[in-house]
């Protein structure tokens, strides 16, 4: 959720005092002083380069008809007939479809989430029970998606405690977990379970930045309660409400994949496969290797483009965005 | 009473709202802590409070570790757990070492080649991998079935490195200045001032990679075929979510811990050590996490 921005920090005062007060040292002086340096960065950038940037590379087997066991080199170009292949497949706009659905269940049901928690923690007068609150609140962020499924089908399953309780009282039985009808709505009350506590971090570091003495004014000028989270509450959270949404946005097409994958045997693929899981399926378990990196590579440049995009619309609407306008 | 701070202004909430409010924090909180109560009730629970409780039992009657016997004493699970607990040691180990260290050569502009390589790395941020070509490099590489492709290819995380260095770029230039004057070297004074003064961070980093290892259940799926080297989370999948036995019931008679039992118990040892680690790093956890994500 908590998406990085990458600061501006690079031009800090300390940054300037250095090229200011330095003349330029010729190359060779500059590698002797500053050589430890990049020793210290080349295991990232061996990192790096093993398994994002070769990996990117990879992407070009889109174009081919590879076979797992002839070596790369040696196998044919087919131009954009993986492509083709993928388009006439219905099976890839359904997951196109449900991909979209889940994106668009988690803006309206979870987003708001983490902004009203944090609303809540904030007006808790008593600072120990913040400490509680926040604690417990925290902690599914950090359980497996393993786990979290299991926590819901213990509570919620066929043989849970739910509906143990509902056969108990003759009320007959509910299948929350099987039901593929609900099931986009089961995936978005788990992720409200496990991360909407997490997601309220960011709200109460901007609740607690709002300058006290705004609601003293406001108070003295005879704002109540509500007008004064109308006119100075909300407009303190916003750029932060406009930047996570924006990075959402971005983010569009990542809809927790392990999560899914977990569940998509209880509902059947139509209602659960999304591109990660097709992409799986199709392509790492029945082998069709060629057209589930096409898959990845539209994926790839979806999300780049909305990356792109949402940080232009940021920029548009005077927020900092994911990185500096440089 | 304990200290209430509520400035003046604000005057007192009616009863109803404050109502309100308190039957909303009981309910969030039960909603949260209610599937941790019931897995443990259940691991602890016997044959009968099992049968008695239809499955899962909310509240232990009893207190019954038969069933952390007998996954602790040898096979799957018992193997899976050591093995996690390798993979997660060396995993944070290497994880903690190559983003402290890239964060530190990066915190430090005018160096040689600084901002391209720093360009070279954020611009990661940007691109995804995908799925199939990061798993035909790691079958290149041959680490295929080998505990190694569940640590290298995640082992660096962008994200993680840019809240270091967020961290990193805030400590006084004074200081380091001094220590580079006393003829100090770079390894020296990240080793000595800048270590020392980050640890807030690093703890939270390093919980986020070491829960990240613990937590890992599709890189095993994909990468490890051999089922003898299976990590916990594919154990918690195969025998809690997908209900195989763990406990051979044919074998024996009814000596045995109910099954529900055996399966809550895995699930307990795979919270425990995330519930033993958080409390360490907690305290630091909002301002490590907007260390990185906020500035401004």
């Amino acid at each position: 959720m908590s998406a990085p921005m990458v600061s501006r920090t690079a031009r800090t005062p300390q940054d300037v005092g250095v090229v200011a007060t330095q003349p330029r040292l010729p190359l060779l002086a500059r590698l002797r002083r500053d050589y430890p340096l990049l020793l210290m960065i080349t295991p990232a950038v061996v990192l790096l380069l093993a398994f994002v940037y070769v990996p990117l590379l990879g992407n070009v087997i889109a174009f081919m008809d590879y076979q797992p066991y002839i070596p790369i080199e040696q196998s044919t170009w087919v131009g954009w007939a993986n492509f083709q292949t993928l388009f006439a497949d219905p099976a890839f706009w359904r997951a196109v479809v449900n991909t979209l659905q889940v994106t668009v269940l988690q803006l309206v049901f979870f987003f708001p989430v983490p902004i009203a928690l944090a609303l809540l923690i904030h007006s808790l007068a008593w600072p120990w029970l913040r400490t509680v609150v926040q604690s417990v609140l925290y902690l599914p962020h950090f359980l497996s998606w393993v786990i979290v499924v299991g926590f819901f089908q213990q509570s919620l399953g066929s043989g849970g405690v739910l509906n143990h309780t509902l056969r108990n009282l003759d009320l007959g039985t509910i299948s929350v977990m099987s039901d593929p009808e609900t099931f986009k709505l089961l995936l978005t009350a788990q992720v409200i379970w496990k991360d909407a506590g997490w997601g309220t971090i960011i709200f109460l570091a901007a609740l607690a930045a709002i300058d006290d003495s705004l609601y003293e004014a406001a108070a003295i000028d005879g704002a109540g309660a509500w007008k004064r989270f109308l006119h100075v509450t909300l407009p303190g959270i916003r750029p932060i409400i406009v930047l996570l949404l924006i990075l959402r946005l971005g983010e569009a097409l990542n809809v927790g994949f392990e999560q899914i994958l977990l569940q998509r045997n209880a509902v059947g693929a139509n209602a659960a496969e999304v591109l990660d899981t097709y992409v799986y399926f199709h392509g790492v378990v029945d082998g069709n290797w060629s057209t589930g990196i096409a898959v990845g590579l539209i994926k790839g440049i979806v999300g780049f483009a909305l990356i792109l995009a949402a940080n232009k619309a940021a920029h548009l609407l005077g927020e900092q965005g994911v990185y500096a306008r440089s | 009473m304990s200290t209430v701070i509520r400035p003046a202004w604000a005057g007192r909430p009616k009863p109803v709202v404050l109502a309100l409010k308190a039957v909303t924090i009981v309910l969030v909180l039960a909603v949260v802590v209610f599937p941790f109560l019931v897995v443990f009730s259940t691991s602890v629970s016997d044959n009968e409070a099992v049968t008695r409780a239809g499955g899962f039992v909310v509240w232990p009657s009893s207190l019954e570790f038969d069933a952390y016997r007998q996954i602790l004493s040898g096979g799957v699970v018992t193997r899976a757990v050591v093995v996690t607990a390798a993979v997660t040691a060396v995993g944070t180990v290497i994880s903690l070492a190559s983003t402290v260290l890239a964060a530190w050569a990066l915190s430090r502009p005018g160096s040689l080649f600084q901002r391209p390589l720093l360009t070279f790395v954020l611009v990661t941020f940007l691109f995804t991998p995908g799925l199939i070509p990061l798993y035909l490099v790691v079958k290149e590489l041959g680490l295929l079935d080998s505990y190694w492709a569940l640590i290298l290819p995640s082992a660096f995380s962008v994200f993680n490195m840019v809240v270091v260095r967020g961290f990193m770029m805030g400590i006084p230039a004074e200081l380091l200045d001094a220590a580079r004057m006393d003829g100090a070297g770079e390894f020296r004074i990240l080793w000595q001032i800048v270590l020392p003064l980050s640890r807030a961070v690093i703890a939270v980093v390093g919980l986020f990679y070491a829960v990240g290892y613990w937590n890992a259940f599709f890189n095993a799926l994909l990468y490890l075929s051999d089922a003898t080297r299976w990590t916990l989370q594919l154990v918690l999948r195969t025998y809690v979510l997908q209900g195989s036995a763990l406990v051979d019931n044919t074998a024996d008679t009814g000596a045995l811990p109910p099954a529900q039992s055996v399966q809550m118990a895995v699930v307990v040892i795979a919270i425990v050590p995330i519930l033993a680690a958080y409390p360490l790093v907690q305290r630091h956890l909002t301002k490590g996490v907007l260390t990185g994500a906020v500035k401004g």
